[in-house]
């Protein structure tokens, strides 16, 4: 077990060196600062969630946190947008991400069921659960896809997070970025209350994100 | 001889190569540093004092204005050091970092994309270039912005098809062009003058040896930032009648005149840095002075505006690079022109 647990947080060096030079790019293109709001960086088991607005969100999220959370953390991201070319391939390997495919969702594979597999009992995972890229300012409805997760495992940390700015660095549609200043928020987390019906439990957790909009 | 053999001449023969150190930049040097290490000290002194005498939000504001003009000053002083491309650099991304918290602040669409990257990454650098290619595009780099500029960024706006608020938006983007690069690029531009100075026996004009323009791209600095300085300290201790409360309510008719009269003082106390004389330099300071606050209240309406009280504010951790150089923006150009026209051969 020991052993296992061993090889698993090993990360060979050229990799960590690439994860150091990727989220400090991101961060200084983006002139992202991290906010802690109403919580605290920790490295226990979370799910980050937070609004879509560029294809720089799920990287700058996992920039903004600190080298030992980064390890344990991997960005929910689209398998078609991310696997296509090898640059693309190439980063969302470096930071870990956990690809999903948006097209081919099998009964027995559903998105919830692969994440669940894939962090275990000491991974984080960075979702957006609007599901895809919201063109205007307003924030879309979320997927259910959160509330599942919740509901199997109700003992993760479910954190709201907020991103300013970001859909005017890169916003859909375009590839060069314009280095505008960004920031990412963390909010207090929330759970699933019992028998909290999907519909009102994914209307409290959108608006635990639009709240930090304001602070 | 072919175009580019043509560049390299003009920018051999025409700009000044190395920043020579001399006695009065020095000593002017000498003299920021000093008043740098006097203000540290009395912030630390006034960090020690107990909360009922000064107000903790008043040191916080002091010292970290304090660690923000060490940092400039050290940047320059560096600058100096490694030459006048340098120099050209330090101004570049300082305009770039003003440049981007102007932008940040103001609301654009989508449609502007495009544009803005162009501003940042095409039309700031290639102003920059222009004045680091020296005095022989003096025509050019005086003009890039403000006349080609101002035609391209709604050219540029108009093809991306989203015609709301368009002029609006055209003008916005320019103005951030304007303020942030055009007016800043005058400062490094000061080092490619060829001053003369009127400080001789017969009162007629010579070429000016006894000092460097860098001791007069310092000695503006010192000046517009003392500026600031002294018309807050005087509206602090004077202050009865605010000029514009809806835009700065700290800003008084009383500190602006004992500000500015100070700094012209100041200005006089510095002639020996300058080719001016006494009451050349006198005037240089007054004019800086009153630009200085021009630019500041400009900022100030700006920044009402928006709702924001400070650029710094706008985005925590972030230093607010426009915040301390409004001063240097709105004098820069003005006293670049003065200075060529008067005191310069090159005209």
């Amino acid at each position: 077990m020991l052993i296992r647990r061993e090889l698993e947080d090993y990360v060979p060096p050229p990799m960590l060196v690439t994860q150091q030079v990727l989220s400090t790019a991101a961060r200084v293109l983006t002139g992202a600062t991290a906010r802690w709001v109403d919580c605290q960086p920790d490295t226990c088991q979370r799910v980050y969630f937070a609004n879509h607005t560029s294809h720089l969100d799920a990287l700058i999220i996992w920039s903004s946190l600190t080298r030992e959370i980064r390890a344990l953390t991997r960005p929910v991201a689209a398998k078609d947008y991310w696997e296509k070319g090898p640059v693309r391939r190439f980063i969302s390997s470096s930071f870990n991400a956990l690809l999903i495919d948006r097209k081919e969702i099998k009964v027995h594979q559903s998105p919830v069921d692969l994440m669940i597999r894939a962090i275990g009992n000491r991974e984080s995972l960075i979702v957006f659960p609007e599901g895809s890229r919201n063109t205007n300012s307003q924030m879309g409805d979320f997927k259910s896809g959160l509330f599942y997760l919740a509901k199997k495992r109700p003992d993760l940390e479910l954190v709201p997070v907020y991103i300013e700015n970001l859909n005017r660095v890169l916003p859909r549609g375009e590839f060069l970025p314009v280095p505008l200043l960004s920031c990412v928020k963390f909010g207090s987390p929330v759970w699933l209350e019992r028998s909290e019906p999907k519909m009102d439990f994914l209307r409290r957790a959108r608006e635990a994100v639009r709240r930090l909009k304001e602070v | 001889m072919n175009a580019f053999e043509n560049l390299a001449f003009f920018a051999e023969s025409e700009t000044v190569p190395i920043l020579q150190p001399n006695l009065p930049t020095l000593v002017l040097f000498g003299v920021v540093f000093g008043l740098l290490i006097i203000a540290s000290v009395a912030g630390q002194l006034m960090k020690r004092q107990s909360e009922s005498t000064i107000h903790p939000a008043v040191v916080r504001t002091f010292n970290s204005r304090v660690l923000a003009w060490w940092l400039l000053c050290a940047s320059v002083a560096l600058a100096f050091l490694f030459g006048r491309s340098a120099t050209i650099i330090l101004f570049f991304f300082i305009s770039f970092w003003a440049l981007r918290e102007f932008i940040t602040l103001t609301p654009t669409r989508l449609g502007d994309h495009r544009a803005l990257f162009w501003i940042f990454f095409v039309l700031t650098p290639l102003q920059y270039l222009l004045v680091w290619w020296g005095p022989s595009h003096y025509g050019l780099y005086s003009i890039a912005i403000p006349v080609y500029g101002f035609l391209f960024i709604p050219a540029r706006i108009a093809l991306s098809g989203d015609y709301k608020r368009f002029l609006e938006r055209a003008a916005k983007i320019q103005a951030g062009l304007l303020i942030c690069v055009y007016t800043l690029s005058f400062v490094p531009a000061l080092l490619d003058l060829k001053l003369v100075t009127y400080k001789t026996a017969d009162g007629s004009s010579a070429l000016w040896n006894d000092g460097s323009p860098a001791g007069l791209l310092l000695y503006f600095i010192l000046i517009a930032q003392l500026g600031d300085v002294m018309q807050y300290l005087w509206s602090q201790l004077l202050g009865r009648h605010v000029i514009a409360p809806e835009i700065n309510a700290s800003r008084t008719w009383e500190g602006l005149c004992g500000g500015v009269a100070s700094t012209t003082l100041v200005g006089i106390l510095l002639w020996w840095a300058t080719p001016f004389t006494y009451w050349q330099s006198a005037c240089m300071a007054l004019v800086i002075a009153v630009l200085g606050f021009a630019g500041s209240m400009t900022m100030s309406a700006i920044k009402r505006d928006r709702g924001v009280k400070d650029y710094g504010t706008l985005v925590e951790g972030h230093a607010g690079v426009l915040d301390r150089i409004d001063s240097i923006c709105f004098a820069a150009p003005v006293f670049f022109h003065l200075t060529r026209y008067c005191f310069s051969s090159s005209v």
